[in-house]
Parts: structure tokens; sequence; C-alpha cells
């Protein structure tokens, strides 16, 4: 049997998503940037709705998503891509929306657009990478940055008391009414990239019911090379601590707040 | 059919935002400007032409809303003063390095700093010289009547899409607050989504399958490429100086000395000519009303008609004076005469000034 005779559409049990070119992406090997940015096209173009999508792209790690994502995308000022989606869904109010964030986009410089967008309930999707350091920079602190943790400018490990918490904004988002789904993935293995998209696109059906009520989904992420570790190092550092404090699962469904421990 | 009615400028601009068919606004209360997204509020377009109006949780996000919604396609617009205004000199700067058409609308109150809520004209720098950062102009419209707050809605809209640049109307707290006799010009309706596709071919409206994506940024990481497109927005920014420029003369024909004052201060600066001329003085006015573009080549040719001289009169401490000299260019004195701190010059202030001007 030939290769050709092989290649044949009956034959294939798996392809790229044609929403992902081929470019090589700016991410590090092992990071879950590329993981996302995979699931996220799978499931725009499994849902057929890529033609009535519009992205934002963060400033952080992925400001250039948009050189990898085959749809239409805006790029946004650092922390300001919820006030870009709202502008962009309240004249398309059809047309389904998403931003892709960082953890200093999202949750430092950007609360106020984070929180608010949140709080108006702006019918869209919300994507949080939570890899609890600034990568692009170079390995700073971030609002995410675990107690004790060394970075760049925590270079003595961060010290709550001068420095704050690792904040939770996930779990303060989910006290918004107006917020219809929260929750936190991961995906680091096949079990959980398989979880993590069936969350996105639970997001994006809820997303094509047009009612108010913003979707929100954090995705626990490694930074092998931020944190200094092998990815496969990094993935189980991850698990261990990581988990502990950003406890993985779903957090509010349909605007009514589930169990959650960090919450209770 | 176009309607007479009293109104204060700042509710004028809002009506006129109506009917020249803007697709949203999005803003936060500031004084002297509230009274647009009240008007706006109470007016609820979306129940009419399907304009949206939102309360922001700041200027920040606002300008960033105008920004989203203008990468769209749509007529998008914000408005403030002076304070709000620098918070969104940030995405000013994205949306000119996006090349965005939008509206953006300062009602100048005296500064610096949390300052006064009296007009003032203390922006003049920050509109005309940047204020974000990198190399870029904004198209600036300055209204000296409430007539002109409503008809530079419109113009500004024209001038930004025409041009794919971000307009500002430059206006100031006397400007927003008075109330004037003012022609409503007819209701143009909202564009279809298919004519927005039409005008805008850029815009991110969702990848038909079989074209391009359209991406909206202004991240040029690459030197070369980064300083192409500069020489591409100063290729536009040339075109846009020849031939938008707009300004008003006043009893400029014989005069010897001409006052130069936009917004309020033209206003004031109007009755001073008429008590100058009434004290045997040839005196004039020039009325920038495009600040950027400035009516330089109205300076030189003055100076060709045998002007001496040109004061510049402003609610600062001399901004556009600056761009007077630079006119001149050594061809005619020029001076500034101001108050500051939200103080109007009162028209016999000017004639004094004048007098001492014209020795």
């Amino acid at each position: 049997m030939e290769l050709e005779d092989i290649i044949k559409d009956e034959n294939i049990v798996f392809k790229k998503t044609k929403l992902l070119n081929d470019k090589p992406l700016s991410y590090c090997p092992g990071c879950g940037h590329g993981t996302v940015h995979r699931i996220l096209m799978e499931t725009i173009e499994e849902l057929g709705i890529d033609e009535e999508t519009i992205g934002i792209a963060p400033v952080g790690c992925a400001v250039m998503a948009y050189e990898f994502m085959e749809i239409d995308m805006q790029e946004a000022a650092h922390g300001r891509a919820p006030a870009l989606a709202t502008g962009i869904k309240r004249v398309y109010p059809n047309k389904y929306v998403f931003t892709y964030q960082g953890d200093g986009d999202l949750a430092a410089i950007g609360t106020a657009e984070t929180m608010h967008c949140c709080n108006r309930g702006e019918n869209i999707l919300i994507i949080f990478i939570n890899n609890g350091i600034y990568g692009m920079t170079g390995g700073q602190m971030a609002p995410t940055t675990l107690e004790g943790a060394k970075t760049s400018t925590s270079p003595y490990g961060r010290d709550v008391s001068t420095m704050g918490y690792p904040i939770r904004i996930t779990e303060l988002i989910a006290q918004l009414p107006a917020v219809r789904y929260v929750t936190r993935q991961s995906v680091h293995t096949p079990a959980a990239v398989r979880k993590a998209k069936a969350a996105i696109r639970k997001a994006f059906e809820y997303q094509s019911e047009g009612k108010q009520g913003t979707c929100f989904i954090e995705f626990l992420s490694n930074c092998n090379s931020g944190w200094k570790m092998t990815p496969a190092q990094a993935n189980k550092w991850m698990e261990e601590n990581t988990f502990k404090y950003y406890v993985p699962g779903d957090i509010k469904d349909n605007f009514k707040l589930l169990k959650n421990p960090i919450i209770e | 059919m176009s309607e007479l009615r009293l109104m204060k400028g700042n509710e004028a601009l809002a009506e006129a935002a109506i009917r020249a068919g803007v697709d949203a606004y999005y803003g936060y209360p500031i004084t002297p400007q509230s009274e647009v997204m009240e008007y706006l509020m109470k007016a609820n377009p979306e129940k009419t032409t399907g304009m949206v109006v939102l309360q922001a949780e700041s200027e920040v996000a606002s300008i960033n809303m105008v920004y989203g919604a203008a990468g769209a396609g749509k007529m998008a617009m914000t408005s403030s003063s002076s304070p709000g205004v620098s918070l969104m000199q940030e995405g000013i700067s994205y949306i000119a390095g996006a090349e965005l058409p939008c509206v953006v609308v300062n009602v100048v109150r005296g500064g610096p700093g949390l300052g006064t809520i009296q007009p003032s004209q203390a922006d003049y720098f920050q509109t005309v010289k940047g204020g974000g950062h990198g190399d870029y102009k904004l198209i600036t419209l300055a209204p000296a009547s409430v007539q002109e707050m409503a008809d530079f809605m419109k113009l500004a809209f024209d001038l930004a899409f025409k041009y794919r640049n971000p307009a500002m109307i430059l206006s100031d707290g006397a400007i927003g607050q008075m109330m004037e006799k003012v022609e409503l010009f007819d209701p143009v309706p909202r564009r279809t989504d298919e004519k927005v596709a039409e005008q805008c071919p850029w815009a991110t409206t969702g990848r038909k399958r079989g074209t391009q994506k359209r991406v909206i940024t202004s991240l040029r990481l690459v030197a070369s490429v980064q300083e192409e497109f500069n020489i591409k927005l100063q290729n536009k920014y040339k075109e846009i100086q020849e031939k938008e420029v707009r300004s008003e003369m006043l009893q400029c024909d014989d005069a010897e000395f001409v006052i130069v004052a936009y917004g309020s201060s033209a206003r004031t600066s109007m009755k001073a000519v008429q008590i100058a001329r009434e004290h045997g003085l040839k005196v004039g006015l020039l009325r920038p009303q495009t600040l950027w573009p400035f009516p330089s080549k109205q300076i030189e040719t003055l100076i060709n008609n045998g002007v001496k001289g040109f004061l510049s009169v402003e609610m600062s401490a001399g901004q556009m004076v600056e761009d007077v000299k630079l006119a001149a260019n050594g061809g005619a004195k020029v001076e500034h005469y101001g108050r500051m701190g939200g103080v109007i010059a009162s028209p016999s202030d000017i004639y004094e000034a004048l007098k001492k001007f014209a020795k």
C-alpha cells in the first residue's frame, strides 16, 4: 500500500484545526499557551462559529496570538481587552467575542476592566491564563505568584507582608451576580485537556443563547522557563503547589455558585 | 427637516451624535461635560436609531471600548473633560497606531491636576502635539458656538472615516455649558452592517471563509516595519494638512493686527475687535476651526497682505502662540495674551492687551 492510498479523507481520524496556522508558536516548549490556543481554535471550528467570532489578544506572552489564530482579532493595550470586547459585543450582540489574557494583564493592570466587564455581565468569554509569573518580560512577580515564590522582582521569595497575597481573582469574579460560568482548568495532562475543551465549548454555547452573563475560564499553566524548571518538573510542581492554592474545578455554573473549598 | 432649538453646547453635541447616525457612545461622567451622557441616556437612542450608550467604569475603559467598536467598523465616540482625557491618552495613542476612526470630545477645564471646573484652553498642547506616546496626530476641531458643537460632530466623523484617523472635538467649559440657538441637521440613518462592510474592508467583524483574516493592532515589532508604518502615517498627515484646514476670518481685509483665537476666546475676541475698530485700530480676527491641521497658510497670506502682528488670545499660558510663531516664521510680531485657571478674559481685557501690542 502506498502512502497516497492511506492519505485520503475517509481515513483521516484526526487533523489540526484550520484555524491555527503553521507559524511556529512564540511560546516556550511545554507551556500551556500552545495547547489552549489549539483547543480554543478547535472548539470554534467544531461549533462552526469562526465567521462570527472576534478575539482580543492581550499584552503579555500571548500578545501575538493573532499571528497564529486564523480569525478576526484585535490587539488590546495592556489590561484593556475586556473593554475592547465590551465595545465590540455591544455593537455586534450576535457575534461571538472572547478575550485571551494572562495574569498580569487580567489580575493586575486590567483588574478594573475585568471586574466591571464581568459585573455588567457582558455576554463574552474571558480566557485567563494563570502561570503565576510575568513570562514575556522575563520572569517578574505576578499578582498570582505564590507566597514565597522567587521571581526576578521577588528574589528572596514573595513576602506577603509587603507584596500582598496571590490574588484569587477567579473566586472574586464568581461572586458577581451577572457572571454565568466560572471554572478553573489546566492543560497539563490529556485528561485535563479534554475537560478544558469541554469547558470552552460550554462557554461558547452559553454565549450563543444571547443572554447576559459572562463566562470566565481560568487555565492554570506552568511557566517552565520562568520557573526555571523542565516542562515535566514544572507540571509536577504546579500539581503539588499551584493546585493547592488555586483549586481546579467548576466554581460557578448557570449563575449558581458551586461547592468550592476556597469560597467556603 | 432641520430643527431650531435652544440648547446647551453639550446637549447639542449629544443630539447631533444621534442625528449623525453614531453607533456607540462610551463615557464616564465628569464636569463640565456630564450633560453629554445624561442627554443621551435620557434620549435613549437604543430604542430609536439603535445607538448604544454605555456608562463605563472609567475613561480608560471608555476609550478602549471605543477602540473595540471602531475596530469593528462602527461609528464610536466618547466625551470627557481634561483630567479624564489625560486618562485616555494611552488609548488614543493605540487608536492612532491602529488607524481607527473615532471621535473624542474634550470639554476643557482648568488644570493642571484636578484643577477647576471652569473653562480653559490649556489642553491645546496635549491635543495637537501628541498627548499620548509616539508620532501621531489628531484631527482637531475647535467649536466656538453651540451651533458648531452640533455641526462638528458630523464633520469629525466624516474626517475620521475619510482618513482612518481619530478626531478630537476640542471644546471648553463655556461652549459646553452655554445655551444658544442651534439649527440641528436632519438625522442620518445609522449605517447597515452591509454598508459598514463596504466602507471598512479592514474591520474585524468575523472572518468569512476563503478570505484573509483581519487584525487590528498597533504592534509592529520589526523596526523597519514600524518605520514604514510611521512614514505612511506622516504621508497621511501631510495630506490632511493640505486638504482639511478650516478657519474663519473676521475683518482681516484691511487689518494691520490680527487676533488669533479659537473656541470661547474667539467669541470674546470678536467683541474686542469691535471695540478696537470703534477706537480706530485696524484689527481683525483669525479663528482656526481646525487646530490640527493648523491654518499656517492663512497666517502667511495675512502677512503678505500687510499684517504687522498677531496676538494669540488663549485661556492658557500661551500654547497655540507657538504655532502662530512657527507659521509667521519671523514675518510678523507674535505675542500671547491670556488668562488661566478657568478665568475668561473679557473683551475689554483683550482690547487693553491689543492696544499695548499695537504700539
